[in-house]
């Protein structure tokens, strides 16, 4: 695992931006081979997304040749609703950027068959050669996507019951109306995710740090969904300062080392296209 | 601030062509400051079969893409100005050339998109009754690379004599038999659209309500009604009143007469008065101006009454049945000090409205667009950039100034640098 801890969380997303945009331009997609990406939601990647469109519009990548799956989506939310994530993707990305419209998936909530629609998307993946870099963010609760705790670690995309702690954390975007914070949602698993070819988590904040703490420094278990990513072989972890506070202070002092001995840091910072 | 368009097939110049075909292209303007929910918003604007498309469902249901990119270069894009008093221009005169209205109509029409009208309620004065029988059913339903039509705007003849200002006082007439006498005087209501009369002159209770129950919108004008006539107007359904201050009772404290109407009472709830102004730095003062605009924002719709001479040089001139003269940038009736209307174009209108107010830009748009939509209860189609409206709208400038006008997302006109 490789683990990228920078100053504040708008540092975060600017690396996770510019490691993105490297590794599209290094992997040269053409109309023959596609770059297949996973996306999240939130507030951290949104300063990733936001940076991308400076690089799409600056030149600097372009996302012709990008084919991407979304992670989740809640179950009967209204496409347009301002909570949806269809409204999150295209407002702070897709409308910005050159993506095709027919190369963008996003699971829909508003299925007539859910089930049906899950297993559809795993096809989709398959069929578009298996996702290249998936990138997620982690919960407090240590999930990724809606893998709540308890979820298998091998799942593959479902419908998933949402957890109390998850359905708080919404309630602020509902108007804090727990009657109108959805309660389900549709999910790629954690095997879904474990099998792409590389994996990008996102982790800022304080009151992400327990759950980075278990995430990485205890064992792979289900009730922290995210130490799966243990045993994939290529993490990457990008966090901010603050999302270290439960971290030992080995831990911190070996990865800023990393970093700082083998100048990975500002050859990336540097990146030119 | 050039306009740069880019097509996945076809010249640029294929918007400007208006080949049906065409329709169905999905035209994406980038880089827009849009004037849309009363602020202005950085987003594209997306145009397909001459309305405004929500681009949401094209991307994520039809997974499509836009045919033409055009770069508006930051310009301001807004909804066309609607006029909805508009006597004439460029040496036409709705009211008298009769004999050839038609091409009359269509010249002022592709006149007035160069100020970024883009739709106009043809205005004929106090004339008599045959000149209506014979102009109204002859005025185009569209021009074609021209401002859309709404409808005939009959500023008389049932007015006040004392308050005729330049229409011919032989022409005026009484409302003797409600409605009847109305489809007598014009002929037919069809084209109609709005009409101007003096309430207190109407003694037939029915008729306004009538007019308004055919779609027509009442509007009160070259009047010298009390408030309270005013008011009765109002309650039984008239929602304009024709050029404020100008041919009615100036404001008194005691009776402020239909200038009242602007912060009355009485009127229904629910119900908007609204009111035209000519602020083309003549007709009215600034002061007045600012007094109209502070008194009652939502009911401000700028009008030009713009004559024949809008776009013409000094000289002599005719309007209805009398010659009138432009001099210094104003227009008399000839040998008078009589002003008998405007010629300054909406665009002008607009700048010299905000800058005597100092509103907003989102406002002084507005008053020329969502307003007059609003009063005329087409608002679901013209007057704003909402999803599912006619794409009819102008870039601007940061002065205001149309850099070009788009009817239907057609270009039908680029101002020259």
């Amino acid at each position: 695992m490789r683990l990228v801890i920078l100053e504040t969380s708008n540092s975060v997303g600017e690396w996770a931006a510019k490691y993105v945009m490297k590794r599209i331009n290094d992997f040269q997609p053409s109309a023959d081979r596609y770059f297949v990406l996973g996306l999240p939601t939130g507030s951290t990647p949104l300063g990733m997304y936001k940076e991308l469109i400076e690089f799409y519009k600056q030149g600097k990548v372009s996302f012709q040749y990008v084919k991407t799956f979304n992670m989740d989506e809640y179950v009967g939310l209204a496409r347009d609703h301002h909570e949806s994530y269809h409204y999150f993707m295209w407002n702070n990305f897709f409308k910005h950027i050159d993506i095709e419209p027919k190369n963008v998936h996003i699971l829909d909530g508003n299925a007539a068959d859910l089930v049906a629609e899950c297993n559809n998307f795993e096809d989709q993946i398959r069929e578009a050669g298996g996702v290249e870099l998936f990138i997620g963010g982690i919960g407090p609760d240590g999930h990724i996507a809606f893998n709540e705790p308890g979820s298998s670690l091998v799942s593959r995309t479902r419908v998933k019951t949402l957890a109390q702690d998850t359905l708080e954390a919404n309630a602020r975007f509902f108007e804090n109306d727990m009657s109108k914070v959805p309660k389900q949602a549709l999910t790629v698993g954690v095997g879904t995710v474990m099998d792409s070819k590389e994996v990008m988590i996102l982790i800022t904040g304080a009151h992400k740090a327990f759950a980075l703490y278990k995430a990485i420094e205890e064992g792979v278990n289900h009730m922290w969904t995210v130490s799966a990513f243990q045993q994939h072989a290529n993490t990457l972890m990008i966090c901010d300062e603050d999302a270290t506070l439960e971290l030992r202070v080995k831990t911190v002092k070996y990865f800023k080392g990393i970093l700082r001995d083998l100048d990975e840091g500002s050859q990336l910072e540097g990146y030119k296209n | 601030m050039d306009i740069r368009v880019k097509c996945t097939d076809e010249e640029p110049e294929a918007l400007e062509q208006e080949i049906p075909a065409r329709r169905q292209r999905l035209l994406q303007f980038t880089n827009c400051r849009l004037v849309r929910g009363h602020r202005i918003i950085h987003e594209d604007l997306w145009v397909r079969d001459g309305r405004i498309v929500n681009p949401e469902p094209v991307f994520f249901d039809e997974r499509a893409k836009a045919h033409c990119r055009i770069d508006c270069g930051g310009a301001i894009v807004a909804p066309g100005y609607i006029d909805l008093q508009i006597n004439g221009g460029y040496g036409v005169d709705f009211s008298h050339d009769t004999e050839t209205i038609e091409e009359g109509v269509a010249m002022v029409a592709r006149g007035l998109v160069k100020s970024g009208v883009t739709s106009f309620c043809p205005t004929l004065v106090t004339s008599p009754s045959d000149s209506y029988h014979t102009i109204l059913p002859r005025i185009p339903a569209e021009v074609s690379r021209g401002a859309g039509i709404l409808g005939i705007h009959v500023e008389g003849p049932f007015i006040n004599p004392q308050k005729k200002g330049a229409h011919p006082e032989h022409c005026i007439q009484t409302i003797d038999k409600g409605l009847s006498t109305l489809k007598e005087t014009y002929g037919s209501l069809d084209r109609i659209k709005i009409i101007t009369l003096a309430p207190e002159k109407v003694t037939d209770p029915e008729v306004i309500g009538q007019l308004v129950e055919r779609g027509i919108t009442v509007a009160l004008g070259h009047s010298m009604a009390s408030l309270s006539d005013g008011e009765g107007a109002v309650q039984q359904g008239a929602t304009l009143i024709t050029h404020l201050f100008n041919a009615m009772l100036p404001f008194h404290h005691r009776d402020p007469g239909l200038v009242g109407l602007l912060a009355s009472d009485a009127v229904p709830h629910g119900r908007t008065v609204y009111f035209g102004i000519i602020s083309d730095g003549v007709h009215t003062h600034p002061a007045a101006l600012r007094i109209a605009y502070r008194t009652h924002p939502q009911g401000l719709i700028l009008v030009t009454d713009a004559i024949s001479a809008l776009g013409l040089e000094e000289g002599v001139h005719h309007i209805g049945q009398l010659p009138l003269e432009v001099k210094q940038g104003k227009a008399f009736i000839a040998g008078t000090e009589t002003l008998c209307g405007s010629i300054a174009p909406m665009d002008e209108c607009v700048r010299i409205f905000q800058k005597a107010t100092d509103c907003s830009v989102v406002y002084a748009i507005e008053a020329a667009t969502l307003h007059p939509a609003q009063c005329l209860g087409i608002e679901q189609q013209k007057g704003t950039l909402d999803f599912g409206s006619d794409a009819d709208f102008i870039l601007l400038d940061d002065q205001l100034r149309v850099l070009s006008t788009w009817i239907a997302g057609v270009c039908v006109h680029r101002t020259a640098k």
